[in-house]
């Protein structure tokens, strides 16, 4: 088991490696100068000239390379050009959005997908099944984003339950701050929460399916508890996958929701630095992500090998 | 009283019938076989009995296990039913157990849904059973997980569950089908005596005549959903009164004649000389590169003129990886193929196209050996690729027409897909893709072991016919060593990658040699020997 | 597919079959929608006409008009055309690049090409999708084209992945060893016997595709990264509509149930063509 998680620890680190490296080269890519790129056509050449000795740009290319990812081992991005503050800062304060957000999201995405999944399945060609797989095929046809403002409109400009956006701050306390993330949460779980379902639902038909499941009918289970003992664990193993596929969809869906609802959080973060063409921010925030989706992606991995004996081969 | 009573059974899948006024009975410490082909119904007619019938399925007459009819019950009842009075046992050992779940917990959940004993206890049941089973603690420890273990053992583990709590009745479906021959002959072993001591009855479900011959006290033939025989297995077997039971017997024994003999000649048709195989096998850790298994070693045979030659030996013994390595389709690792005496291949270096014309094959799968989406016609005619003089309009026409009348289809079939045929007919047609450019040598890996006894005597006979007619020379893979002792002249006997013995086909299955071979011959179950012995067996129990 | 006489049958069993009807329908309305909209549409779609502006569906704006004037429905065709257009594209790429590497990486499986391939897919799959778009876009601009360019970079891993893997359990089958025991080379039979067989996987995840192909534009439109004024496009409209949707809700609306209609017909029609290419199912139902 330890030489599985290893190579997949080594492997994912290679991957990280290689998309800094893919981020950095796109982020050189920039059409001509970026200096004068950030700074407008207008910008004073001498302005120009001392914003190009701070990005280091004066330096040839490997070695910038290996400047930047010695800041980031060391949790320094640079220093924001628009802000002035360093963008470790920025992303900090950032991130206490995104992250709350993503994670709840997803706690909301497996709450419904879970058990309309498994309904659906063990019910397979009823009417229950039928209008479970009928509302997630419009489930996922929905946009998030048209979603999030159809619930403003209803929930917060008609009904007045909630606010329409903004984020009061942690401070504030958990539970105002929750309020404010849920419409942000629903919006993003709903579409992907359809996904899940589906996935579960067929996962759960093919282990049902399977000869075991016959051997533990035989041995006097009923159907639920066949479904209950053997069905549901083995019907999981796939659906890991996908939870950890829908966590990166789910911090990059945040990326638009965020501007739907005002959050402060990394999304608008991105777009105010990608219309102050603050690039140093830009590729902060997508290092950072593509991070987290890398950490996650080992984690399902984790998630797997506790799943799976198979994948613990060697004790 | 009788441990199961099946009487007037009738079952119908989507207004199809299945099976039609089924009448069995199986009494306690006895074992029933029922046999049949594909199709007969007798998996249908277990699972009417364990009242795990598909969905949309009806059945009506009467089913009794232990006096209590199954009518009667209702599904709460009928999973007291399953696993306390009746166990079961399936065909397909590899998928039979949940992958994730340890063996000890598997065998004690019988137990715990039954009986709601405590985790303790049922564990303490379940180590009893699998040692029951030939599983003993110092090497199968209860949290040993199913995908560790081999299909042999997986089996056994599947009986542990069956038995648990010591049912009445055993349903064993095919067994031992996907079995080797001496795992096979452990696991019948095994059934035998769990029957003798726990005075079970066991209904053995099985294809394989020369299976239950040996066993079965009593029998029931199977054909169409109806029991076209049944009675004392002695007295069917003596009687044969029905034609069915006659023809399956013949089919089983058959041995098809041949006019010719081997050619022996200066230069083999096939000369394979020192040729190894190996494969890199995956690491073991980052810096521990694993060495590459051997999985063919050093081997060297020769086949001639008109000879058929037999290749047996138990999975994983690498006949599989030879016949590749035969065909050319995988590189070397050392040693030398020729073909007619010219190098066919050999270590770095692939086949001539005109060589490799000379040298067919026919797979085991009637289903897999074909692309779905071209005609009969693209499909025999794809080994031309090879020759450089494609041929064309009539003459294309007269060798595809040719090649069909051959394997006994018409030329009409030609502008079929491979779906509008059977799985019999398939194995014909794929023998007329290897015929069609007269190769001098067809390799048959498994060539007639996915198809029933009866087909498989047709297509043991076409094979026998166009060796005498068109000089072919055959090198048959086969697990089964019935089928190769029927069809053979010579045999090569292979374990852990070595032809451990090789000879004339009848001195090897008379007087085998090695000990493996022994071995090998002695776990096949045998139609003739089981008749004579098993009449001994009975009237010795009889008269004491 | 399988030559004339069960291809006939083909059709027939396809219009029994209700999802696959609904979807085809709901997909060819828009593909219809889009191309009337080169020769005809209600009104000039970038036309302003404050006076007109922000009715409901009337009459005369079937769809009602925008904060500007326009007409909904002429901004609506001329957007499904924009959307198409951009999936189309999108996945074309990834369809012509990816299929052929990943038959490649199959046909060559375990070398250091199968290696390097799948090594590139996940790097591409360690992107979230969006994140990708965005950074492309606000490094080389906004633009219907980068916008294309930034979706079909991602559809290239889900074909070869997908190629892949169909192509290595057939390349075990025993009619590809057959074909290869008539001589035939690992391209000859890549082209002849693999791509006619996975060619359905390959259809019904095409339709797939192309419904995520077009949320994600009418996302990065939505954000102001995909096709640019004066070009409408349904992301665009929604994002317009955002600030007025108390006052205006039917500009919200009538671009999402586009937006909704459109990708629930190629679900369906996705979902509908893996029954019908599938032949146990076809069996079933024949």
């Amino acid at each position: 088991m330890t030489a599985y998680l290893l190579r997949r620890f080594i492997s994912l680190s290679l991957s990280l490696v290689a998309a800094s490296l893919v981020i950095f080269l796109v982020m050189e890519a920039v059409p001509g100068d970026p200096a004068s790129f950030m700074m407008g056509i207008n910008a004073d050449p001498a302005a120009v000239a001392a914003l190009r000795e701070q990005l280091g740009l004066n330096e040839p290319l490997p070695l910038r390379y290996l400047g930047w990812v010695a800041g980031l081992l060391q949790g320094d991005f640079g220093v924001s050009y628009t802000y002035r503050v360093p963008v470790s800062e920025l992303i900090a304060e950032r991130v206490m959005i995104s992250l709350p957000l993503t994670l709840y999201a997803l706690a909301l995405s497996t709450l419904i997908a879970f058990p309309a999944g498994i309904l659906a399945a063990a019910r397979r060609n009823s009417a229950t099944d039928l209008s479970v797989m009928g509302a997630t095929q419009l489930g996922v046809a929905i946009p998030n984003f048209w979603f999030a403002m159809i619930l403003v409109l209803v929930f917060a400009i008609n009904l007045r339950w909630f606010s329409a956006g903004g984020f009061p701050g942690w401070d504030a306390g958990i539970l105002a701050a929750m309020k404010s993330l849920t419409l942000p949460a629903i919006a993003l779980a709903l579409p992907q929460a359809s996904i899940l379902a589906r996935v579960m639902r067929s996962s759960l038909i093919d282990t049902l399916d399977e000869d075991f499941m016959r051997t533990a009918r035989a041995k006097g289970l009923s159907r639920s508890q066949a479904l209950r003992r053997h069905a549901l664990r083995n019907a999981l193993i796939p659906v890991l996958t996908i939870i950890g596929l829908q966590f990166s969809f789910l911090l990059a869906g945040g990326i638009i929701i965020e501007n739907v609802f005002y959050l402060p959080g990394l999304g608008r973060l991105v777009f105010q630095a990608i219309t102050q063409r603050d690039l140093i921010v830009v590729r902060s925030v997508v290092i950072l992500l593509v991070f987290a989706v890398i950490v996650v992606t080992f984690l399902v991995d984790l998630a797997y090998a506790a799943a799976d004996p198979r994948l613990r081969r060697r004790r | 009283m009788s441990a199961l009573t099946i009487s007037n059974l009738r079952v119908d899948i989507r207004g199809k019938t299945v099976l039609h006024d089924i009448d069995m009975t199986l009494e306690p410490g006895k074992i029933l076989g029922v046999v049949g082909e594909s199709g007969s119904g007798k998996s249908m007619t277990a699972l009417s009995v364990m009242q795990l019938l598909p969905r949309g399925s009806r059945w009506s007459g009467e089913i009794s296990v232990a006096g209590n009819d199954l009518a009667l019950m209702d599904e709460p009842a009928l999973c007291q039913m399953r696993g306390r009075d009746v166990g079961m046992i399936f065909q397909e050992p590899m998928t039979a157990l949940n992958p994730v779940q340890n063996i000890g917990d598997q065998v004690a959940e019988t137990v715990r849904v039954h009986n709601g004993a405590s985790r303790r206890e049922a564990m303490t049941i379940a180590r009893e059973m699998l040692d029951r089973v030939g599983l003993p603690a110092e090497n199968f420890p209860l949290d040993r997980f199913p995908h560790d273990l081999s299909g042999g053992q997986r089996q056994r583990v599947v009986i542990a569950q069956a038995i648990a709590l010591r049912p009445k009745i055993l349903i064993a479906d095919e067994p031992t089908t996907a079995l080797d021959v001496t795992t096979q002959a452990q696991i019948l072993d095994l059934l035998k005596q769990l029957v003798r001591d726990e005075d079970m009855g066991l209904m053995l479900i099985t294809h394989d005549l020369a299976v239950v011959a040996g066993l079965a006290d009593t029998i029931a033939i199977l054909k169409d959903g109806e029991v076209v025989e049944a009675g004392a297995t002695h007295s069917v077997f003596r009687g044969m009164r029905h034609p069915y039971t006659r023809a399956l017997f013949s089919a089983s024994a058959h041995v098809p004649a041949r006019k010719r003999g081997p050619e022996p000649a200066k230069t083999p048709v096939l000369s394979v000389a020192d040729v190894v195989r190996d494969y890199a096998q995956p690491r073991r850790n980052l810096f521990a590169k694993r060495p590459p298994f051997r999985a063919v070693d050093h081997v060297g045979f020769e086949i001639f003129h008109g000879e058929n030659v037999g290749l047996v030996g138990e999975s994983g013994c690498g006949k599989s990886t030879l016949a590749r390595a035969v065909l050319a389709l995988d590189p070397l690792q050392g040693g030398e193929i020729r073909l007619n005496g010219h190098v066919f291949s050999s270590a770095g270096d692939g086949p001539h196209p005109e060589l490799r014309a000379r040298m067919q094959v026919v797979f085991q799968d009637p289903y897999g050996s074909f692309n779905p989406r071209h005609r009969v016609r693209r499909l025999v005619t794809e080994p031309f690729h090879l020759v450089k003089s494609s041929l064309r309009g009539a003459d294309l026409e007269r060798r595809i027409d040719r090649a069909l009348t051959e394997v006994g289809l018409s030329s009409s079939d030609a502008d079929k897909y491979i779906h509008e045929f059977s799985g019999g007919q398939r194995q014909r047609i794929a023998i007329a893709r290897a015929l069609i450019i007269e190769p001098a040598l067809i390799v048959l890996d498994e060539a007639v072991s996915a198809l029933d006894v009866s087909i498989r005597a047709q297509i043991l006979d076409l094979l026998a016919g166009l060796s005498d007619r068109l000089d072919l020379s055959y090198l048959f893979i086969s697990h089964d060593l019935s089928v190769v002792r029927a069809i053979t002249d010579r045999v090569l006997v292979m374990k852990a990658g070595q032809i451990v013995e090789q000879g004339a086909t009848e001195s090897i299955f008379e007087n085998p040699q090695h000990p493996y071979t022994r071995k090998l011959v002695a776990a096949t179950p045998s139609l003739e020997a089981a008749l004579a012995g098993g009449r001994t067996g009975h009237e010795e129990r009889i008269n004491p | 597919m399988r030559g004339d006489h069960s291809e006939h049958s083909f059709v027939r069993t396809a219009i029994g079959h209700p999802a696959f009807v609904t979807g085809f329908v709901l997909s060819a309305l828009f593909v219809a929608l889009a191309l009337i909209s080169f020769v005809w549409t209600p009104f000039d779609p970038t036309r302003l006409a404050i006076s007109n502006k922000l009715q409901s569906p009337s009459p005369q704006h079937w769809l009602g008009t925008d904060h500007f004037g326009r007409d909904m429905l002429s901004m609506i065709m001329v957007g499904a055309r924009v959307s198409i257009a951009v999936a189309f594209v999108a996945v074309g790429i990834g369809m012509i690049i990816g299929v052929p590497l990943g038959l490649y990486a199959a046909a060559r499986r375990g070398s250091l090409i199968d290696e390097i391939i799948m090594r590139g897919n996940d790097l591409v799959f360690a992107f979230p999708s969006l994140l990708l778009a965005i950074m492309i876009t606000a490094v080389f601009g906004p633009g219907a084209v980068n916008a294309i360019i930034a979706i079909g970079i991602f559809n290239i891993p889900v074909f070869a992945r997908l190629a892949r893997g169909a192509a290595l359990s057939l390349w075990t089958r025993d009619f590809i060893l057959a074909a290869r025991v008539a001589g035939k080379g690992r391209t000859r039979i890549s082209a002849e016997h693999i791509l006619p067989n996975i060619a359905n996987l390959l259809i019904v995840q095409g339709t797939i595709q192309f419904s995520l192909a077009i949320l994600a534009e009418a996302a990065l439109a939505y954000v102001g990264l995909g096709a640019q004024p004066p070009l409408p496009s349904w992301g665009r409209m929604l994002a317009d509509a955002q600030t007025l949707i108390s006052l205006a809700p039917h500009m919200a609306l009538i671009p999402g149930f586009a937006i909704i209609i459109t990708v629930l017909g190629l679900n369906l029609m996705g979902d509908g063509l893996r029954d019908l290419f599938d032949p146990k199912l076809r069996r079933g139902r024949g």
